[in-house]
């Protein structure tokens, strides 16, 4: 299989670079041909030239048109994306949305890649939700999650101004998420940044109401959940085993960044990053499945 | 004679001090008589402001609503006050709040982290309400940190800002020294939230009052978080012998304190060794009542669970670190 499916990231700043680099470093079925900005001397563009990719500063425009690149990663913005998918859609390529626009489904891996293989536009939901919604429906699936709540606790310096500005979204995204592709009948979502030097890493706290507290079958299904995360996110640990108080489930896990464009602390970017990923490689590698089995046929 | 606004937070801040049980008909009759009283604003809610109800803050006797409902019905001259940290309350909570008459909401962030609450108070500003932006942990960040973040909430369009103690950890000096550098960098009034960890939460007012503050909080029996905080009947009779106005019938006050509030408080409001541990440490006042939960569950000293979360600078909010901290050190014996 020398083939690979041709990709491109939409807005160079951390996200879109430490994507970059996820891409060099691990990605298996694409590969990236070219990052688009809008700043003509951004660090993030010069970053990708240096590494060999074709940039453009005309945004999406430097893509549309392009029959080559079938997946697009948008690290713009929630309004941008509002913009871009349909374009993206008339062109029949695949968006990765990492921003809060949620146009398509949300997509956690370790939990429903499976289910919506079919999507043209995948949302990637906030990094707090990819990094409790798997514990969610891991503990959905062994007790029945009447309630889930969740703590994000991110260092203040991993939290950039469109986070800030739209505080409400990340609680509202990741509740909803909690809901759709946790499985839980409601939930809420809490965020806090602390702002101590050194920064501190992401943790998340995840209570769940449950039906049946069956603590071995929720701890089983945890540590399994944990280990499927793993595979996409290696910072991914669980700091706290499932504890059970009655009906109560208490679950905390940390997510250390890779370190390799930013900082280790910054896993709240990295895990989402990262999911994105696994969401894009699964997708061209059906891409490329369904075109090998089409030549299969032809010949 | 000078004159200075008191804000009641009795039924906000108070709440901590009763795990958030307080009944709907339990705040009217508390909000009555504060009305009745004279208390110029009172504060109503969650401990941890509207939407704080949950696992991590414990789970309050009614909902948001149902406290706005019957507060609202009954206060006549007083200002109805809602307290949102953004991250936990969202803007529909605000919304709702408006519809129940709330005319003041306060936004809380940590100290260093106002421009999280720019989308808040630009909504409660689009229903008219008077914003009041909240520097909780005022002790964690020089004077000068203070006013610029005093400065953000400012250009956000906020009507005041709060310098709040909420580990009750400063002394006079340090509340002096954020009033002034806060009063010399906005145009807008000051106001200032003291809790009583080391003993200090009336002196602490006085001189926020003495730096320019102009409206100070309070809590009926210094109900709250922590050691509690500065209790309104105190800071009533305080300034009455300073000749400064608060508006406030004293007497009434004082009824209101042992007649209505001391019958429906789970336990003293005293400076114990846990409390005064947080502010010694600088900890925020709310996870007392948690780190004692916590210490039983896991068979540590709860002063241990404090200093460690000193150490390691949490902010308001973070409740579930205590757990988390409780059976590291269980680990460790």
């Amino acid at each position: 299989m020398a083939d690979k499916i041709k990709a491109a990231i939409i807005g160079p700043g951390n996200i879109g670079m430490d994507l970059m680099y996820k891409i060099i470093n691990r990605a298996k079925y694409i590969e990236l041909d070219t990052v688009a900005g809008i700043i003509p001397g951004s660090e993030g563009l010069k970053l990708a030239r240096e590494n060999g990719f074709n940039t453009c500063v005309n945004g999406i425009d430097g893509i549309l048109g392009n029959e080559d690149i079938k997946i697009v990663f948008d690290c713009t913005g929630a309004k941008p994306h509002l913009i871009h998918a349909p374009l993206l859609k008339n062109e029949n390529k695949i968006a990765v949305d990492l921003t809060p626009a949620a146009v398509g489904p949300y997509v956690v891996p370790a939990v429903n890649m499976h289910e919506i293989y079919n999507t043209d536009n995948y949302n990637l939901v906030t990094c707090g939700g990819q990094a409790t919604v798997p514990i969610v429906a891991a503990i959905n699936a062994a007790a029945e999650v009447e309630y889930a709540e969740i703590v994000s606790t991110i260092s203040s310096r991993s939290a950039g101004p469109a986070t800030r500005q739209n505080i409400d979204e990340f609680t509202e995204t990741t509740s909803d998420a909690l809901v759709k592709v946790g499985g839980a009948k409601k939930a809420k979502a809490i965020i806090i940044l602390n702002p101590a030097e050194p920064p501190i890493m992401m943790r998340n706290t995840i209570y769940c109401q449950v039906k049946t507290p069956d603590e071995k079958a929720i701890t089983q299904s945890v540590l399994e959940m944990v280990k499927k995360v793993q595979e996409y996110v290696p910072g991914y640990s669980l700091k706290l085993a499932p504890i059970i108080e009655g009906n109560k489930v208490t679950t905390i896990v940390e997510v250390a960044g890779e370190g390799s464009y930013l900082p280790k602390y910054a896993g709240n970017l990295d895990i989402i990053t990262a999911a994105a990923l696994a969401v894009a490689e699964k997708a061209a590698e059906n891409m490329l499945n369904i075109s090998e089995s089409t030549r299969g046929a032809e010949q | 004679m000078s004159q200075v606004r008191i804000i009641d937070t009795t039924l906000r801040d108070g709440m901590h001090a009763v795990s958030h049980q307080f009944s709907p008909d339990d705040m009217a009759t508390i909000a009555q008589s504060l009305d009745e009283a004279g208390i110029d604003t009172i504060e109503i809610g969650h401990g941890d402001g509207l939407g704080g109800s949950s696992f991590q803050y414990g789970f309050s006797k009614a909902t948001d609503e149902d406290y706005l409902k019957a507060v609202s019905s009954v206060i006549k001259k007083a200002k109805l006050d809602v307290l949102i940290l953004p991250g936990i309350g969202i803007e529909s909570d605000i919304e709702r709040a408006a519809k129940y008459n709330a005319k003041v909401v306060r936004v809380a962030t940590h100290v260093t982290e106002a421009d999280i609450g720019e989308q808040h108070i630009k909504i409660a500003k689009s229903y008219g309400m008077e914003v009041v932006g909240f520097l909780m942990m005022s002790h964690m960040a020089p004077p000068e940190k203070v006013a610029e973040q005093a400065k953000l909430f400012e250009s956000y369009g906020a009507d005041m800002i709060y310098v709040t103690d909420s580990a009750g950890a400063m002394v006079p000096s340090q509340v002096k020294a954020r009033i002034e550098a806060v009063k010399a960098t906005v145009q807008l009034p000051v106001g200032f939230h003291g809790h009583n960890n080391l003993g200090l939460a009336a002196g602490n007012s006085i001189a926020a009052f003495e730096a320019g503050a102009t409206s100070i909080d309070g809590t009926i029996k210094g109900l709250g978080a922590g050691a509690g905080n500065t209790p309104t009947e105190v800071l009533v009779a305080i300034f009455d012998k300073l000749n400064v106005n608060t508006g406030v019938d004293l007497y009434k006050i004082m009824d209101v304190a042992e007649d209505i509030v001391a019958p429906r408080m789970h336990r003293p409001q005293v400076i114990d060794r846990a409390s005064l541990t947080l502010g010694w440490a600088g900890v925020y006042g709310s996870f007392l009542l948690h780190t004692y939960r916590a210490a039983q569950k896991f068979n540590v000293e709860p002063r241990d669970i404090l200093v460690e979360l000193g150490r390691r600078k949490t902010v308001g909010g973070q409740e579930d670190l205590i757990i988390e901290v409780a059976y590291e050190l269980s680990n460790k014996k």
